[in-house]
């Protein structure tokens, strides 16, 4: 620990030499080009989420299709595998990584940290437009003939650029224009958040005393800086496939009796390298959900993390191994059994630095003072979930029993509830208790608690049935499953209350969505510190925090982030920059 | 890095030495890399994740050119230039190199001078890195025009696996687009320093902040990078 005392002489030197903010003239360079991280936030949080509306409104039209077959004649086996890819994409990547890095990401470290603004805020600015730019390329290949790719997420080669593939003509040049962008995007932001959590912290503020949140926002950062590079490449490699010819994926080929002019590539090359960016990318946004829910704990909790130490360790390792276990997403291409073997025993050792997380999660909640408010409610919901989903991970993590549940909905049940529901519960969880600092008011209680119970409760109707339509053999990708002699009449009746549970609580979000606007004008004004929260952002002078941040003076730290309910302490909680009281051990 | 003046008390107060400093450095408040300015610090991260996306581009190149069933055309052959009767292999390539490393050496210099606040002489050694980067870029388009004259194209080529063309186009060019990009940032830094921007405190480059002469070095940092990865390219591409 650093000996914040002896440092205290030279407090002039408080604000750091590159500090130099800059201050918008004018509306436009305020509101719209705006170089202010929190503005920037905003933003990237807002087009997030109305992205993440289209790729929810494509589940529910997948969802009549699967739980009602033959009712919605719109709904065609091309359209279908269209739905499938974009749900699939924007999710991951146009919602969860944009919203947990870009959004939070922008908002929470600097002001977390104590520091005046991102490091390059010029760069910051580009990287919101370019996102927004991938976003809209994006979205016209809706509008583009023969519309938009539907390969499936994972646009394996080499059926993503054959003809009978849907958005072969143009929608699969948009979608990966669409990734690179998108990729250069969030290099400049990447680059702002990593640089301004190792450079920019204010004093007192070392490494082992920032929010757990931050470590996950930046570990996640740096996965994603060494992960993305690995989907640029493959997107580029694919793209000169499709526009020019070559053959880096494309095997020789017969295709309707006729050989294609492709040969000679390997179409497991591209599946190397899209997962390995693919699985980082389940910690991408993992990562800084571990991180905010364990603030949320113990904030709601009243009491301090349990293993601090141990749960930054769990961070950064479960970060780095993310790196090598990425072929257990290809047991079935016909590799090497052997490098199944050692692909499915690093997928189980990330079960341990997990497990740790999990442990701790539970041991701060253990005897903790409790207080079920709406994002307490989401963190809770989000352990549970993660660890229902991780549980799942241990099967297909396995070979042997990865391999019979390949492309079964079993495996869309575990994705789902790892990195789709849990990572959602935590943002929730997050906008419930930012949300006052954000805007200055309260979320609607009640309507939260609506919010809640319907998504959670919602969310395991789903997904719990489909564990079970897996296991029978059900598979996923599958427009109408028909006739299948394995395939009892019950799994059709179980689709259609699946479908039914997922239209109640897809409406249920919309209560979400009038609750942040209400709240925005009617909500109870929230003061500074509604939550009586230690870490920096709730002790800004003015709330919502003000253009700089911090008014004349930057925040000094004296302790960690997790002074609740300290023995002797005049509150239930010490605010990071609050100091020690004259004589009293630090 | 010696300790001085400007940095806190504490830090100057106890110099701490090998692991002992780097474990200080990780531990200390407000920076991890002591005495490294936002602007470098960036830059190195950014190389790292640049040397990924080379890194997955020659690996790429690696799985194609063993996994290809068809021979690999004899890079010795192909890259020879026809000179005085006699055909010399690689000596295009080789002038290339060394053109590119030459222009490493420049940088350098323009980074030293940089940091005397010699202007004249930091700008004039940048346009020259800058000229060789240009020179190596028109080289480069001599080559591509000479192997696409042959008829090698992207997805064929007279001499055996379609592999061959495709990788090289691709990881030429972006090599290429990267030597590119860095004459054109070399030129603009240049001119800044030359107008005396630096000493004026106008808006730097790619920032709303003021420019400092540190951009010179930032600029060496990603010219460097350039230049290493290009060996490796050299290595992985020509000699194997």
């Amino acid at each position: 620990m650093v000996d914040v005392t002896r440092e205290f002489q030279d407090i002039e030197r408080a604000e750091p030499e590159d500090v130099e903010l800059y201050h918008p003239h004018s509306w436009i360079t305020k509101y719209v080009f705006s170089q202010d991280a929190k503005v920037i936030a905003i933003q990237y949080s807002v087009t997030a989420m109305a992205i993440g509306m289209v790729a929810l409104v494509l589940s529910w039209l997948m969802r009549l299709q699967l739980g009602f077959p033959g009712y919605f004649t719109f709904i065609d086996p091309a359209t279908y595998y269209q739905f499938i890819t974009m749900h699939g994409m924007i999710m991951v990547i146009y919602l969860l990584t944009a919203l947990f890095l870009g959004g939070f990401g922008n908002y929470l470290i600097p002001l977390m940290l104590g520091a005046r603004d991102m490091v390059f805020p010029y760069l910051n600015m580009l990287s919101y437009w370019i996102y927004l730019l991938a976003v809209l390329v994006l979205v016209a290949s809706f509008f583009t003939p023969g519309g938009p790719t539907g390969a499936g997420w994972t646009l394996y080669p080499p059926q993503v650029i054959l003809s009978g593939t849907p958005g072969q003509e143009s929608g699969v040049f948009l979608m990966l224009v669409s990734l690179v962008l998108f990729i250069v995007g969030f290099t400049m932001g990447g680059l702002n958040y990593v640089v301004t959590v190792l450079q920019a912290r204010t004093r007192g503020m070392t490494l082992m005393r920032m929010p757990l949140t931050i470590w996950g926002i930046f570990t996640a950062t740096v996965l994603a800086l060494l992960a993305f590079p690995a989907l640029f490449v493959a997107c580029i490699m694919l793209l000169l496939d499709r526009a020019l010819g070559t053959s880096f994926f494309m095997p020789t080929l017969v295709e309707m009796g006729q050989t294609l002019s492709y040969g000679g590539g390997s179409p497991i090359l591209f599946q190397h390298l899209f997962w390995f960016f693919g699985h980082p990318e389940v910690y991408i946004v993992a990562l800084p959900a571990f991180g905010i829910v364990s603030d949320l704990i113990s904030t709601h909790a009243r009491k301090n993390i349990f293993g601090y130490r141990m749960m930054v360790w769990a961070i950064v390792a479960i970060g780095g191994l993310s790196f090598i276990v990425w072929a257990h997403h290809m047991y079935v291409s016909g590799m090497h059994p052997m490098f199944g073997f050692f692909f499915a025993t690093t997928t189980l050792i990330i079960a341990v630095p997990t497990a740790i997380k999990v442990y701790n999660w539970v041991l701060t909640l253990w005897r903790g003072d409790i207080h079920l408010t709406v994002p307490m409610l989401f963190a809770i919901g989000f352990i549970i979930t993660f660890l229902n989903g991780g549980l799942t991970g241990l099967f297909l993590g396995n070979v042997v029993v990865d391999v019979p549940l390949s492309d079964t909905m079993f495996v869309v049940a575990h994705f789902h509830m790892v990195m789709g529901v849990a990572p959602i519960l935590a943002i929730f969880g997050a906008i419930y208790h930012w949300y006052p600092k954000i805007t200055g008011r309260m979320l609607d209680e009640a309507m939260g608690q609506i919010h809640f119970w319907v998504t959670f409760l919602g969310a395991y109707a789903i997904f719990f049935p489909m564990h079970y339509l897996g296991l029978m053999g059900v598979p996923r990708r599958y427009h109408e499953l028909g006739e299948m002699a394995f395939v009892p009449p019950s799994a059709e009746e179980l689709n259609a209350f699946i479908t039914v549970v997922a239209l109640i609580v897809g409406f249920a979000q919309l209560v979400f969505l009038f609750n942040l606007v209400w709240s925005l004008f009617r909500g109870r004004e929230a003061g500074g510190n509604p939550w009586r929260a230690t870490t920096l952002e709730w002790q800004t002078p003015t709330t919502p925090p003000p253009h700089g941040n911090w008014g004349k003076e930057l925040p000094v730290v004296y302790r960690w982030a997790y002074d609740y309910s300290v023995p002797g302490a005049a509150e239930d909680f010490v605010p990071q920059n609050q100091p020690a009281p004259a004589g009293a051990a630090e | 890095m010696a300790p001085h003046g400007s940095m806190t008390s504490a830090q100057a107060a106890d110099p701490h030495a090998g692991w002992q400093g780097i474990y200080a450095d990780w531990a200390s408040d407000r920076t991890v890399f002591r005495n490294v300015s936002w602007g470098k610090a960036m830059m190195w991260v950014f190389l790292l994740s640049d040397t990924f996306i080379f890194g997955c581009f020659l690996l790429a190149y690696m799985t194609a050119r063993m996994s290809t069933t068809v021979p690999w055309p004899n890079a010795t052959e192909v890259f020879a230039l026809h000179i005085g009767g006699e055909n010399i292999p690689l000596i295009l390539i080789a002038i290339m190199t060394f053109v590119l490393i030459s222009s490493s050496g420049t940088m350098a210099m323009a980074v030293n001078y940089g940091y005397r606040r010699d202007r004249k002489k930091t700008a004039v050694l940048m346009l020259v890195t800058a000229a060789f980067g240009a020179t190596f870029v028109g080289m480069q388009a001599f080559e591509w025009t000479k192997l696409i004259m042959e008829g090698v194209r992207p997805w064929e080529n007279p001499w055996g696996a379609a592999q061959f063309g495709s990788t090289f186009f691709m990881i030429t060019g972006f090599h290429g687009t990267h030597v590119t990009i860095g004459v054109i940032f070399l030129i603009i830094v240049a001119r800044k320093v030359l107008r005396g921007d630096f000493d004026r405190g106008t808006r730097g480059f790619f920032t709303s902040r003021k420019g400092r002469y540190e951009i010179v070095e930032i600029t060496g940092l990603y010219w460097h990078f350039v230049d290493l990865v290009w060996v490796f390219i050299f290595a992985f591409f020509y000699l194997w």
